[in-house]
This record gives structure tokens, C-alpha cells and sequence, in this order.
């Protein structure tokens, strides 16, 4: 069983970040895992599990060169589990509206209290500076029916934002 | 009858073109009996092709009877089968029995129309929709060499659907 670890690099976007921090990580000896990267902002954003290498605080040492001179920020800390632990969504929930504060935490608010489990977030900010829109969507499983979970969210269309629940169907094939 | 063995990437003779059944007879049926074993001995597949076992012909069985409010045309075998028209994309979640562990999003037509023969050479048509139609077209493109990993779009590529509005 190897000993992963979770390795997160974040800093001002540039191209090259990506090939040179895994270069620097296979010279160490490691080996990836699940990896999302990432440009959020105008920021570049990399997690990534590692496996190998030597120990933990050598890989912080062997990448701070390149995380200097990159200008990113390093956090490693040990992962717990491994690969092959995927959890598989069973309802996808697509939010947009007027932007404003709160929005996501009463989309998931709502969805927590229905005992949805949320496996994958993503949003976005579009419109323009004036009338900017928020664009997000969740991937999930929740035990209770995609009613249940529709109808909970039914109140925030009195607010203006779209809400739309609908069910991922897994095709095996 | 017997169960066969998956060919799992990165196996590459998934990517392999089939080539077509000529000869309808009964070898053809008898490997057809054991590539629906081998589909049910496996996790709820709801189709199979004939590649995935290492056999490189055109044949593919699908079957989404089983599953709850879809439109269906009950259990398929279909030789030779050829898609003739497209219509409408979706995007939807696809797993493999050639590819373990993994499923990703994949942008289908909901709507085709295909021609196939059966196992005794006969002519047959169908169309169909929504997830008898992904099925169909997964399975296809294993006779072409083709896996749903070649066709994964980005786990942050969303399509909104479009509303319809009443005219």
C-alpha cells in the first residue's frame, strides 16, 4: 500500500508550472495519483496525491526551488485512503442567477440538509462587472428522490436564480 | 457456454477495428450465448461487444430493459449494425467493462436510427432514444476501435440545456 500524501501548489498563473512541478516530483522518486489542476482567478492551482519519494519534508525541500522561483505556494500534508475510492454521483444540480452573497452556501444549505453528499463542486463568475452572474455545478448522491431534492430547492426560484436537478445516469457498457 | 475473458485497457487490441459476420451459423450463436453470459457475470452491464472478449467482429448486444421508465426495445443482439441517422447530443456518464474504476462524461445523439442484422442474417431497423441510443453507441464504437475514454469531455464541461419556450 503506498503512502500518499496530498501535495497543493498554488500561485500566479504562467505557462510551464504543470511540466516543471512534475518533472521536479518524478526527479524525486514519486509517482501521481488523482490530480486537479486548475486556473481559478488569475491564480494557477494544482492538488495532486503523491505516492514515493523519499520522505515528506524532502519533497518540500526538493520542490522549493522551483516553487521559489515559480512563485508558488506549497502545502503537503499525508492523504488518507488511495486510488480506487471513487464515490460515484447519482444527481447533478446546476444553479445560475444574479450573483450574491450567500448563494452558495444556501444552495448547499439546502442540499446538506436533505443529506445530499456533494462529490464535485465548480463555479463560475460570468456576466460582467455590472450584472455578474454565478454559474455553478454539483455532482452528488443523496439518498432521498430527486423530488425530495427538487422541491427543497424550489424556494430559492422565487429569488430569481435557476435551479435545475437533474438525475446522472450511469451507463455501463 | 462459458464466461470470456474482459480484454481491459490498456490492452491494445481495443483498439482494433471488427471486421463483419458473413457466416451465420451456429458458432456464431454459440459465441453469442457466451458473450451475454460474460455481460451478466459482470457489474450490470447493459451492453457488451464482441472486441471486449477478443473476438474482432461486428457484433454487440445491448439491453437496458432492466432499468426503470426507459424507452427499450427489450434484449438486442444485433450483427452488423450501422447507425443511419444521428439527431440531438446529450452529455451523460459512461463506464466501461474494459475500463475498471473509471467513468467520465461523455456527449452522445439522443436520437438515431439503426440498421442491424440478427442471428439468423435477418434485416432489422430500429430507432430509438435516450439511453437505449447512448448504449447503442457505446457499444458501437468498440467495433471501431473506439473506447468512451477517446470521447470524455472535461468533468467542468457543462452543456446547459436550453429551455424550451412555447411559441
Amino acid at each position: 500500500m503506498p503512502d500518499w500524501s496530498m501535495l497543493t501548489l498554488v500561485g500566479a498563473d504562467r505557462p510551464g508550472i504543470v511540466a516543471r512541478v512534475t518533472r521536479a516530483l518524478y526527479l524525486h522518486g514519486c509517482n501521481l495519483g488523482e490530480a486537479s489542476m486548475i486556473r481559478l482567478g488569475g491564480c494557477f492551482t494544482m492538488m495532486l496525491m503523491v505516492s514515493g519519494g523519499e520522505r515528506r519534508a524532502d519533497l518540500t525541500a526538493a520542490l522549493r526551488p522551483i516553487a521559489e522561483e515559480l512563485g508558488l505556494r506549497i502545502h503537503l500534508e499525508p492523504a488518507p485512503g488511495g486510488l480506487h475510492q471513487h464515490l460515484l454521483p447519482n444527481l447533478q444540480v446546476r444553479v445560475f442567477g444574479a450573483d450574491r452573497a450567500g448563494l452558495v452556501a444556501d444552495v448547499t444549505g439546502i442540499l446538506a440538509a436533505q443529506g445530499f453528499h456533494v462529490l464535485e463542486l465548480e463555479s463560475d463568475v460570468a456576466g460582467d462587472a455590472e450584472r455578474p452572474l454565478y454559474i455553478m455545478s454539483i455532482q452528488g448522491f443523496c439518498e432521498r428522490s430527486i423530488e425530495s431534492v427538487r422541491a427543497a430547492l424550489a424556494m430559492l426560484s422565487d429569488d430569481g436564480v435557476s435551479v435545475d436537478v437533474a438525475s446522472v445516469d450511469l451507463l455501463i457498457g | 457456454m462459458a464466461i470470456l475473458e474482459i480484454l481491459t485497457l490498456p490492452d491494445p487490441r481495443l483498439g482494433q477495428s471488427s471486421r463483419p459476420v458473413e457466416i451465420f451459423d451456429a458458432a456464431l450463436r454459440d459465441f453469442v450465448a457466451d458473450l451475454e453470459e460474460t455481460r451478466r457475470a459482470g457489474p450490470a452491464a447493459v451492453g457488451i461487444a464482441a472486441p471486449q472478449v477478443g473476438c474482432f467482429q461486428r457484433i454487440v448486444i445491448v439491453d437496458v430493459s432492466g432499468r426503470r421508465k426507459t424507452p427499450n426495445h427489450g434484449h438486442l443482439i444485433l450483427i452488423n449494425p450501422e447507425i443511419v441517422h444521428w439527431d440531438g447530443f446529450a452529455i451523460g456518464r459512461e463506464g466501461c467493462l474494459s475500463v475498471p474504476d473509471y467513468t467520465g462524461n461523455v456527449i452522445r445523439a439522443t436520437h438515431i436510427q439503426l440498421k442491424a442484422q440478427d442471428l439468423e442474417g435477418q434485416e432489422l431497423a430500429f430507432e430509438m432514444e435516450g439511453f437505449e441510443a447512448r448504449a447503442v453507441q457505446h457499444e458501437l464504437d468498440h467495433l471501431d476501435g473506439l473506447l468512451f475514454v477517446d470521447r470524455v469531455v472535461s468533468r467542468r464541461t457543462d452543456l446547459y440545456r436550453r429551455k424550451v419556450y412555447q411559441t
